[in-house]
């Protein structure tokens, strides 16, 4: 079918086309940034962090001041109060291992030399005993884990003789697949590589090319602030969670978990808790976007809907002349390609263009051409969509209203 | 002429429900999702202290020189060294310096760790009460010889006082925290300015709980280096005393200047106190200093979280669309009326009556966008906990000024909308129209 035709009529309606070319790109413009978020948005709560999230269980407390003790005394008097809350954790019935864990964990560096002259790599630390690893259910894929005679304890300083690190890390600091038994140096003192683990997410190096470089360091941190990990037997994390307070506070009533951010939770809440801003956004857009669009796609269809009304006797006298009922569907099909396309291709930029802005003035992230493509291809077939029942219309319109 | 109009316009509009019902819609949506969003912008950055934001300022002063500077500017904190030279000087009518304090407080008679309460206090100095207006139920604030003599003294809020005391008149009862027992002074009316623009500048749900005196917590070392920025990047750590000869930034600042020559004096006063540091040797580089009134302070910290910024700005997105979607359609729709135009035309309107005509049926149309809006926007404010953190949800309300901008906005957008169709449609020709039919 010629497309001349078509452009020369669309001239007559010049304000109308340039307005819907208008809502087209500003529509895609918006709803691909939009979709971008949420995609980021879902992407980043489902990737996997590599713990067994499922039974596990986190438990943040603190000591109240303990009065007339500091320095070595009181770290000596802290390391205690974990290792009895340990062991009665340990007891429990619900309960299948625990694992002395920092509260929170820090960032370093990890190199190659003493000097950090050679080749280094960002990490995050996560400090624990040797149930750590099994508790957080992390798969060792090489190696070993911590022997109970290497746990350090005492504040959080670099300085253990043996690190088990990530699998990401591992191969960004060998390479060559070697990494097993090498030596590291964080802060200028020497670790070995005694196990990797196949994927352990760090909690700050969010989006950045270090979010998976971990290293375990087998040091149990005594602070104000103890933190425990806990593993439930499977399908009992409830009821371990009420047998843990109980437990503790038997044991020891002196203690403070402060709600939200301290207690004893599951991991899969916290998780939940912490995704729950981020969640919000990519709902409200999400809203947006489901608005945004119907109300594009109807505009689409109120405005062809009025020029079938308008060019009626124009279609009869077509359908006299000869041609087809299909001939007439696809003129208006493909007047809606020229311009929806036009608006898309516009829309697309347009999309680039409020991408650049965004990330120049909020926490937003390149906006890959992946999202732009889907939306000019979205915005194609919802044009398509919307037009397809006034053409159909318009081809039902007899020859004979060319004679009336 | 004006009912002759509307009833026109709605005899019009009924011709077509569908597409009618389609503007409605849409203007209504657009106008419920931009003002929903704005509704909790307008909550976050509206100013804690309106009557007297212009008169609050906080001083800056550059502790650290060129190479630790952002875009130029000095911390926004203080050091403690420059913090206790402002107190000593006193040059504004009133000022205090400002540190939090977080503490676990146990309620008297329990003594048992399950009954602590989490606590967010303040060490601040007597004049912070009057300087911010604090109201009291009971009691009254302590006074600048209690800083003096540093006495350990406490106010409480109502809803602290309600939990330790079970409520009423509790001044002179006593408070525990940490090692010290602090006599209540005053109990302080509900007082929850957001975001907390004294120190802090976040957006809480709960009101600060007490207040002591900061002279007093300092020369107990019951404070800890908590939140103290040092130029090396790093936490001091090492406790109190290294930290109040330190170079590290900690202190919260606040005074009250009550006129344009008050605020120039101080300005001159903060350059002449920063080039006398740089004569003794302690900075090498020339004044450096700030002086912003809460407002400029909250604007320069960019208070409003980029999140809320972001939801207002694709909301109006969002309307912006739904406009161009109205425009497109009344064009279809006035156009669509040309014959009818023509007659009237034809049998002596004006093109002014045409055009008022037309407007008519856009302000209707815009009419019923703004009550479908208001309906939406109710709904909108009420869901907004569900998309945004409890502390800036809370700061979205529904009252009467914002329904009536929104009303106001469906039918100022809708007539704007309108103002080319109008246009369009009182240009037709009528001699051409009449002749073609």
């Amino acid at each position: 079918m010629n497309v001349y035709p078509i452009l020369i009529a669309l001239r007559r309606h010049k304000v109308s086309v340039i307005l819907i070319v208008l809502q087209i790109a500003l529509t895609l413009a918006i709803v691909a940034n939009a979709f971008f978020i949420i995609g980021h948005t879902i992407e980043h709560m489902t990737r996997p962090s590599g713990l067994q999230e499922d039974g596990l269980i986190v438990i943040l407390q603190k000591w109240p001041g303990l009065s007339g003790v500091d320095g070595d005394a009181l770290t000596e008097k802290i390391d205690a109060l974990q290792r009895t809350d340990l062991e009665t954790i340990r007891n429990l019935s619900d309960v299948q291992d625990v694992a002395a864990s920092s509260q929170e964990n820090a960032a370093g560096e990890i190199s190659l030399d003493a000097d950090r002259k050679g080749k280094f790599a960002r990490a995050g630390y996560f400090y624990g005993d040797e149930h750590l690893r099994p508790t957080l259910g992390l798969h060792l894929i090489a190696g070993r884990d911590f022997f109970a005679n290497e746990i350090r304890h005492g504040e959080a300083l670099p300085g253990s003789s043996v690190v088990i690190v990530s699998k990401t890390l591992a191969d960004q600091l060998f390479p060559h697949g070697n990494a097993l038994g090498q030596t590291v140096y964080q802060d200028g003192k020497a670790a070995a590589i005694v196990g990797i683990v196949e994927r352990l997410q760090t909690s700050m190096g969010e989006d950045t090319n270090w979010e998976f470089n971990s290293v375990m360091e087998p040091l149990r941190e005594d602070v104000l602030w103890t933190a425990y990990a806990a593993r439930a037997r499977p399908g009992r994390t409830t009821e371990a969670i009420g047998e843990i307070h109980k437990a503790l506070f038997a044991v020891k009533p002196m203690r403070h978990m402060p709600e939200p951010w301290a207690g004893i939770h599951s991991f899969s809440e916290l998780r939940a808790r912490s995704f729950r801003e981020e969640r919000g956004i990519a709902l409200l857009m999400g809203v947006i976007c489901l608005i945004l669009l119907s109300v594009t796609a109807a505009g689409i269809v109120g405005l062809t809907s009025f020029w079938v009304g308008q060019r009626h006797r124009q279609i009869g006298v077509r359908r006299a002349l000869g041609a087809r009922k299909i001939d007439i569907l696809l003129y208006f099909q493909i007047e809606n390609l020229l311009i929806v396309g036009s608006g898309a291709v516009i829309g697309a930029l347009c999309a680039l263009g409020l991408n650049t802005w965004l990330m120049k003035h909020y926490e937003m992230l390149h906006l890959p051409l992946f999202y732009v493509a889907t939306g000019v291809l979205a915005m194609l077939v919802l044009g398509q969509i919307a037009v397809l029942t006034p053409a159909r219309r318009a081809s039902n319109v007899p020859p004979v209203v060319a004679t009336r | 002429m004006f009912a002759y109009y509307l009833e026109l316009a709605v005899r019009s509009l009924r011709r077509s429900p569908g597409l009618t019902a389609l503007m409605m819609l849409a203007i209504g949506f657009g106008v419920a999702a931009s003002m929903t969003m704005y509704s909790v912008f307008r909550g976050v950055s509206a100013d804690p202290i309106p009557w007297k934001s212009s008169q609050l300022f906080v001083p800056q002063i550059d502790p650290w020189g060129p190479g630790h500077r952002e875009k130029g500017e000095p911390p926004s904190a203080l050091t403690y060294i420059d913090a206790m030279a402002l107190m000593r000087r006193h040059r504004a009518s009133r000022q205090s310096a400002i540190i939090p304090m977080w503490r676990s407080i146990a309620q008297p008679r329990s003594g048992q760790s399950d009954s602590l309460i989490d606590t967010r206090g303040y060490a601040v100095y007597s004049e912070f009460f009057p300087m911010l207006d604090v109201p009291f139920h009971y009691g009254s604030a302590w006074s600048a010889d209690d800083d003096a003599r540093k006495r350990p003294l406490v106010v409480i809020s109502d809803h602290f006082n309600q939990q330790m005391f079970g409520g009423g008149n509790s001044v002179g009862k006593t408070i525990t925290i940490d090692k010290h027992d602090y006599r209540v002074v005053g109990v302080v009316r509900y007082w929850n300015p957001q975001p907390d623009f004294f120190e802090g500048l976040q957006f809480r749900v709960d009101e600060p709980d007490f207040f002591v005196p900061f002279q007093f917590v300092v020369a107990n070392h019951v404070i800890e280096s908590m939140g103290s920025t040092c130029n090396n990047g790093r936490d001091l750590g090492a406790g109190l005393v290294a930290l109040l000869s330190s170079e590290c930034i900690w202190i919260s600042y606040m005074v009250e200047l009550d006129n344009p020559d008050a605020v120039q004096a101080y300005r001159q006063y903060l350059d002449a106190y920063a080039s006398e540091q740089q004569q003794l040797g302690r900075f090498h580089w020339k004044p450096n200093n700030r002086l912003r009134d809460v407002p400029a302070f909250l604007d320069y910290k960019d208070v409003v979280p980029s999140n809320t910024r972001l939801s207002l700005l694709v909301a109006q997105g969002l309307l912006a669309v739904c406009l161009v979607n109205t425009v497109g359609l009344l064009l279809a729709k006035f156009l669509r009326r040309s014959g009818e135009i023509a007659v009237r035309r034809a049998l002596g309107a004006s093109r002014a009556a045409t055009y008022a005509q037309f407007l008519t049926e856009a302000g209707l149309i815009g009419a019923g966008g703004g009550m479908l809006g208001l309906m939406f926007t109710a709904i909108g404010v009420l869901c907004v906990g569900e998309v945004m953190p409890a502390q800036l949800a809370a700061l979205a309300r529904l009252d009467p000024s914002l329904l009536l901008l929104t009303l106001l906005l469906a039918v100022a957008a809708t007539l704007l909308a309108a103002v080319y169709p109008a246009y369009r449609a009182s240009r037709v020709s009528p001699a051409l129209q009449l002749k073609a039919q």
